[in-house]
């Protein structure tokens, strides 16, 4: 009879417990287990980025996870951006500025992207690109991907110069 | 490209973490930040019956400053590594080269303690603990030891570590304050292993070299200090004929690999660019 492991998490705030082997892939926990599918799972170990997500706010790769290695931690996947409906300023520069084709990498790109631009808010082009490298298109080239994150910079830094200090 | 079956603990003490060693040796791994043994275990190229999760062991995450030397615990990120002042102040080479190591995600889970006792001959912060002159601090059955940086290597992810011990710390002597330095890697493409990288620490007095340090990436199977290119230039200073001599001293001395990547003889022409480039780089920093 394999171990089962308990795993307790929050993701994207809402609590959820599962149980699980040990082997089991944060990756594949999210998508089986939780019905989470929107974190993507390119292949499979570890150099694509498709499964990136945030844990515990910082980006990481989740097929190279174990799911239990999850347990009392927080994470943020592609679900989690958009807040009542209304597009993440990221996903809506993305659709604006074309920065996706197929949408494999997208969700990984996405979240990626936003920890990225939260350690630099300010990137220049250069920067942008090589924030971006760690997750791989096949489709876009990343030129639309690079313009996207741009615009997207731009409207977080005027969404947050426009709130009221939380 | 799923993992095998195996049994998983995760000790909230050191001691917990060496006791499942000696049970379960020969058929055991540590799990530090996962970054490469994951993917090795996805790909089954390693199927250990028992895995050891080290990661509910906050003790082992720290960077603490003793003025000389600065203390890494060995579960220490190298995210934190990578934004850590005392880095920054005290062994700035380290900052360089974290850069250069895979991307900011795999830096949120990647360890300094990990890669050192991984040892994967392409890794970029084994060459900089050669280049420091660091120091390891194991912790066994039979209690703590020290092993210097020049000692801690054996072969391709093969280090002097007993399998019933772990690294539980790295030890990084302060950078001289005005030392220059420079790390200079070859790749394919951003982020990925080294297929040749040199670090360089100078230090300078007027047109001497006090002190030179030089350590490779990627080009053997260990990360190796390039003694003899050191002493070239702290007999002949730091002028760029003495920087091409040790340049290519450093090209004579490497016993390089050849791989799909790279012929030997490209790793060779590889050393002598990059050492030269690299000493330029950190003779322009030093102050």
């Amino acid at each position: 009879m394999a171990q089962l492991v308990d795993v307790h998490l929050k993701v994207n705030g809402k609590p959820y417990v599962g149980q699980c082997e040990p082997r089991k892939l944060l990756a594949d926990f999210l998508r089986e287990d939780l019905g989470l599918t929107g974190t993507h799972v390119g292949c499979e170990h570890g150099i694509c980025g498709a499964c990136t997500i945030l844990f515990n706010g910082e980006a990481a790769r989740s097929c190279i996870m174990l799911a239990v290695q999850a347990s009392g931690a927080e994470l943020v996947t592609i679900e989690g951006l958009a807040k009542n409906g209304k597009l993440h300023p990221l996903q809506q520069a993305f659709h604006e500025n074309h920065g996706l084709q197929c949408g494999f990498c997208t969700p990984g790109m996405l979240m990626a992207a936003l920890d990225f631009l939260r350690v630099n808010p300010s990137p220049s082009e250069e920067e942008v690109r090589e924030g971006i490298s760690s997750v791989l298109c096949r489709c876009t080239g990343y030129r639309d991907i690079v313009r996207s994150v741009m615009a997207a910079a731009a409207a977080m830094r005027s969404e947050t110069t426009r709130e009221p200090a939380k | 490209m799923k993992p095998a079956r195996f049994d998983y603990h995760s000790p909230t003490s050191v001691d917990e973490a060496l006791a499942l060693l000696q049970q379960h040796a020969n058929d055991v791994r540590l799990l530090a930040g996962g970054q490469s043994l994951v993917p090795m275990m996805n790909f089954r190229l390693v199927a250990p019956g028992v895995v050891v999760d080290l990661n509910r062991i906050p003790e082992l995450a720290y960077i603490t400053d003793r003025g000389n030397v600065v203390h890494i615990g060995a579960m220490t990120r190298q995210r934190a590594a990578e934004f850590s002042p005392i880095i920054g102040e005290k062994v700035p080479l380290l900052r360089e080269a974290i850069k250069l190591v895979g991307h900011l995600p795999t830096r949120s889970r990647g360890t300094i303690g990990g890669s050192i006792a991984h040892a994967d001959p392409s890794a970029e912060i084994p060459m900089v603990f050669q280049a420091l002159e660091g120091e390891a601090v194991a912790r066994g059955p039979r209690g703590e030891r020290t092993i210097k940086a020049e000692e801690f290597f054996r072969d391709a992810l093969t280090t002097s570590l007993a399998p019933d011990e772990m690294l539980v710390e790295v030890r990084l002597p302060a950078m001289p304050p005005g030392a220059g330095f420079a790390v200079e890697e070859f790749a394919r493409r951003h982020g990925d292993f080294a297929i040749a990288a040199i670090a360089a620490v100078v230090v300078r007095d007027g047109a001497r070299c006090c002190k030179a340090r030089l350590a490779t990436a990627g080009i053997s199977s260990c990360p190796v200090r390039l003694r003899a290119a050191e002493q070239v230039l702290e007999a002949e200073g730091l002028g760029e004929s003495a920087v091409a001599r040790a340049a290519e001293v450093a090209a004579d001395a490497v016993e390089p690999l050849a791989d799909h990547n790279a012929s030997a003889e490209f790793r060779r022409h590889l050393t002598r660019v990059l050492t030269g480039r690299a000493l330029l780089s950190a003779v322009a920093r030093a102050a």
